[in-house]
């Protein structure tokens, strides 16, 4: 380990031009990419591999919306047959849960950062780091093969006994997912022993970027729920390949242990995607308001009681399974507590805005659309939370635009958010605010157009995974389908705004938006090692020290 | 909550970025990023052996955290289906040879002892004994793997399969025709001759640290096969002399220890169905239930206790048993090979008191999987 980059690679600019010198052209070549140990390089593959996936999943998403554009009572004449709608929506689901969403903000923007926030070289173990990598490349291989062979239509959730007998290829897909695992499993362990062994002096807990709580909080999770799910499928497969039967009823298994073993690890999972993202609008909107994040021990206490609570809710998707009632009903009291901190959590980010100086830009209009969206989005989970309700709403479009609130217009949303709070640093370019912006808009139009129908849906009873409706449905369904079209467009504009940056931007400078965490004390795009002058540590949310300087159009601290 | 990190208890005044600065001002030779005073078993963004040797250590006791919860959920559907057919539990076990089992935890108790002398070792500089011990724990995971073998294997050849495959036993049963030993031993056998030839390689290069990496490679080779040879004394004299007899109760005839499960098995499996039944939980009654669908057909209405006898109930005790005894015997070939790794590296003296990390933390992970199999082997083969 004792070069980070591997003797194939040669280097091309010298460390002594100190601002032209930055990670992306320290070397050149396939294999200084392929072989990096660097964790910004590693970030950046993710980054692409993950973009590539979320593409993936929403042609699925699109497909699906497109077809239910008719209630396509008669199967015969519609778009897509019975058998392929339900790939259509398994690949959809799985693809973007197992290989975009989970690893969207930790591993392709966690790990650009977190050394970086730190101000270390890199994480603990480049090598796992980058093995972690190549195990998310395996997994997203075994789903590809599942594409090209006979699909898969069980569902993201994989419940047996439908996924033993199904005719499509579920162990190809099984096993990726348990790869998937293994990786998510090692880059939160990566992550966790970083930041308790590798902080720099000064940096006490509660020095930290609040950022790195969420990662921290993620992490725990991916660490101690992953591996349940690794076994689980595991056993799925062994089901499907020498017939095990301890989820077949029909060779006296129990369907109903694997649910309670999927979602063992599949609701805390639900908080791997959602715990970045609340430390990504923590960072931006502390940042953008110019002012000292509001309870930050809160915000921080919150992540880690989210994640260890999150452990103890898992039955409340198992209402309508078959468990003992005083189940439901502790499973159900226990799912309202974990909205206490998420709540906390959104009263703090208001408290930040308040009598800050906010700066409406891209970043900031995305952090702002993710409030509103994942306040619905959490709100309507206690509506599920319910026992009563939800024997009701289970299993409807109300389940469905639940968590499309929480996932899309939570998760993804920060996801973009942070991606453009953090572009300059990862690219050094600076992209057009105004597109930008609009790329936000149409993005905040389209989704509500999408899934707000669907509530209305859910509560009248179009039940979710049917590839027909009655005709009564089918306005709110066009109108979805409608939302579905112009998210798309909004996704594809922001796309594009990033995209005209890398080749037309202005070059970004160190600081552009005023932040007071180290990453903004490197250059943009950071050098190889990271930092050229040791930072400082100090507190994270100070803002008065940070000063705008018209002449490089970039903030700085000031030196005390 | 106020773990602090090393680099904050103000042990290193910073040396990394005072590196940085010279690095800067030195002219690019290509690669400006190799540190003078970083030894070369110092990873280059680590600071200094501690914080190497901590992070390590939290890494390794975070991967065992993962994998106690990754046997977990097997462990889990033990426990749900132990508390749901106790019964058939018992008249499972009863396949089970508990001698083996017992062989093997001693043999893996035994490792435990080595690889933490060769921890000791590693940190005294004492390259002899390091290679040895290692050797030593490399033996016993491979004799382990012989006595499974015999296990596996006898079980195969007389139809204990997992779930769907499992073949319900009766009496004068006819033996498989294939020999599962010999497919096992395949592999086995190749790696040991290869072993040998590469052993013969480095006497005949006279090479001190190909000898050191060969020796234990042979003789763990070695190992499996007193492993398999020992489990056959004990399981195949056992297979042979029921074929003689033409019989499955032998046991009576050698004081065997365990009872014949067909015969024992009567009263326990009749007397713990009828008490489900009461409670009304029990998946045997059901007459029309998936059981009987799938399990007793017609023709094997003649078979004894066919309630428990039968895919749906044995076939899943199985099931639990080779998930978790499989799963772990992976677990004993990973392990094999970080030791082997290890082995190489101890050969080339790279171990001493400030870099045996490596060895440390194999360590933990030996240990661990010992501790599972301490638990497997009462849950599995000591419930009668
Ligand atoms: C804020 C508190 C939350 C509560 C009280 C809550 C509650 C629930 C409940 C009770 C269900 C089960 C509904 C049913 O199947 O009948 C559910 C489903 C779901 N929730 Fe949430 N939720 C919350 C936040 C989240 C978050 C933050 C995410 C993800 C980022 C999420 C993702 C999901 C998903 C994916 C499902 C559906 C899984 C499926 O059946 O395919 N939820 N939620
Ligand atoms: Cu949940």
């Amino acid at each position: 380990m004792s070069a980070v980059t591997s003797p194939m690679t040669t280097t091309v600019a010298s460390p002594d031009k100190s601002p032209e010198h930055h990670y992306l052209n320290h070397s050149s070549g396939f294999l200084s990419w392929a072989l990096t140990l660097d964790h910004k390089r590693i970030g950046m593959m993710y980054l692409a591999g993950i973009l590539f996936s979320f593409f993936l999943g929403g042609v699925f998403a699109l497909a699906i919306r497109i077809h239910l554009w008719n209630p396509n009572l008669d199967p015969e004449a519609a778009w897509l047959s019975n058998a392929t709608y339900n790939r259509v929506f398994t690949l959809h689901g799985a693809i973007m849960v197992f290989l975009f969403i989970i690893p969207s903000v930790p591993a392709a923007l966690g790990n650009f950062l977190l050394p970086i926030m730190l101000g270390t070289k890199d994480v603990a173990f480049p090598r796992l780091n980058l093995g972690s990598f190549y195990l998310w490349v395996t997994g997203l291989l075994f789903f590809t093969y599942t594409l090209f062979s006979s699909g898969i239509d069980t569902g993201w959730t994989f419940y047996t006994p439908y996924s033993i007998e199904s005719k499509s290829a579920v162990e190809a897909a099984t096993l990726g997912v348990f790869i998937l695992g293994f990786s998510s499993i090692f880059t939160g362990l990566n992550f966790i022993v970083t930041i308790n062994t590798m902080r720099p002096p000064g940096m006490t807990w509660f020095k930290m970027p609040l950022f790195l709580w969420a990662v921290y909080a993620t992490s725990i999770i991916q660490v101690l729920a992953t591996p349940v799910l690794g076994i689980t499928v595991l056993l799925l497969a062994l089901e499907r390949f020498i017939g095990i039967g301890i989820f077949d009823p029909a060779l006296n298994g129990d369907p109903v242990t694997f649910q309670h073993f999927f979602w063992f690890y599949s609701h805390p999972a639900v908080y791997i995607m959602i715990l970045p993202a609340m430390g990504i609008i923590s960072e931006l909107m502390s940042v953008h308001s110019h002012k000292g994040i509001f309870g930050y021990r809160m915000i921080a206490y919150s992540s880690i009681a989210i994640a260890l609570f999150g452990f103890l809710v898992w039955g409340h998707h198992m209402f309508t399974s078959g468990m003992a009632d005083v189940t439901t009903i502790v499973f159900s009291a226990l799912t309202f507590t974990v909205s206490i901190p998420s709540a906390i959590k959104v009263f703090n980010w208001l408290g930040t805005m308040y009598q800050g100086t906010v700066a409406l830009n891209t970043p900031m209009i995305y952090a702002l659309a993710f409030i509103f969206l994942f306040t619905i989005g959490g709100l309507t989970g206690l509506f599920l939370g319910a026992l009563s309700t939800d024997m009701h709403l289970h299993d409807t479009y109300f389940v469905v635009a639940h968590f499309h609130y929480v996932m899309m217009g939570g998760t993804l949303v920060a996801f973009l958010g942070g991606l453009f709070h953090w572009w300059p640093k990862m690219t050094g370019k600076m992209f057009n605010d105004t597109a930008g912006i609009l790329s936000a808009a149409i993005v905040f139009v389209g989704f509500n157009l999408t899934f707000l129908p669907q509530f209305v849906l859910g509560t009248r009873g179009m039940p979710r995974r049917y590839a027909s409706y009655v005709r009564e449905f089918q306005q709110l369904h066009q109108l979805s389908t409608i939302g579905a079209m112009t998210l798309g467009l909004g996704l594809l504009v922001a796309g594009l705004v990033l995209l005209h940056s890398l080749f037309y931007g202005k070059k970004a400078p160190m600081n552009p938006w005023g932040g007071a965490t180290l990453e903004w004390e490197c250059s943009s795009p950071p050098p190889h090692d990271n930092f050229s002058s040791p930072p400082t540590v100090g507190d994270p949310y100070d803002f008065t020290s940070v000063e705008y300087d018209g002449k490089t159009g970039s903030y700085f601290k000031k030196k005390k | 909550m106020k773990i602090e990190s090393p680099r904050q208890q103000g042990r290193h005044p910073f040396p990394k970025f005072q590196k940085t600065m010279t690095e800067v001002a030195a002219p690019a030779d290509g690669h400006g990023h190799d540190h003078h005073d970083h030894p070369s078993w110092l990873a280059h963004h680590f600071d200094d052996a501690e914080q190497q040797y901590d992070s390590g250590k939290l890494g390794m006791w975070l991967f065992l955290v993962t994998e106690v919860l990754f046997f977990s959920g097997m462990f889990c559907a033990y426990v749900l289906y132990r508390n749901r057919n106790p019964e058939v539990f018992e008249f499972c076990s009863a396949f089970l040879n508990e001698k083996l089992g017992a062989i093997n935890t001693g043999v893996l108790l035994f490792s435990s002892l080595t690889m933490a002398w060769a921890v000791r070792a590693s940190q005294l500089k004492q390259t002899k004994i390091l290679v040895g011990m290692l050797g030593a724990t490399l033996g016993c995971a491979a004799m382990f793997l012989g006595v499974k073998s015999v296990e596996y294997s006898h079980k195969w050849g007389i139809g204990l399969l997992p779930g769907r495959y499992y073949v319900a036993q009766v009496e004068n049963a006819p033996h498989a025709e294939t020999n599962y030993l010999q497919m096992l031993c395949v592999i086995p056998a190749i790696l040991s001759a290869v072993f040998l030839l590469y052993y013969v390689y480095s006497l005949v290069i006279a090479s001190k640290f190909h000898q050191r990496v060969a020796g234990p490679l042979l003789v763990s080779g070695l190992c499996f096969f007193a492993g398999v040879g020992l489990g056959n004394i004990l399981e195949g004299g056992e297979h042979h002399d029921e074929h003689g007899a033409g019989s499955h109760a032998h046991d009576d005839a050698h004081g065997h220890a365990h009872a014949d499960p067909l015969v024992q098995g009567v009263a326990t499996a009749e007397k713990a169905t009828v008490e489900t039944a009461d409670e009304g939980i029990s998946f045997v009654k059901t007459s029309g239930g998936p059981v009987n669908d799938v399990a007793v057909t017609k023709e094997e209405e003649g078979i004894p206790n066919s309630k428990v006898n039968n895919q749906g109930m044995a076939g899943l005790f199985f099931s639990i048993y080779y998930c978790m005894t499989g799963v772990h015997a992976v677990h004993i070939i990973g392990g094999m090979l970080v030791i082997t790794w290890l082995i190489v590296k101890a050969s080339r003296e790279e171990f001493h008191s400030e870099y045996f990390g490596p060895v440390d933390n194999v360590g933990l992970y030996w240990h661990l999987v010992d501790f599972i199999w301490i638990y497997l082997f009462p849950l599995l083969y000591l419930i009668t």
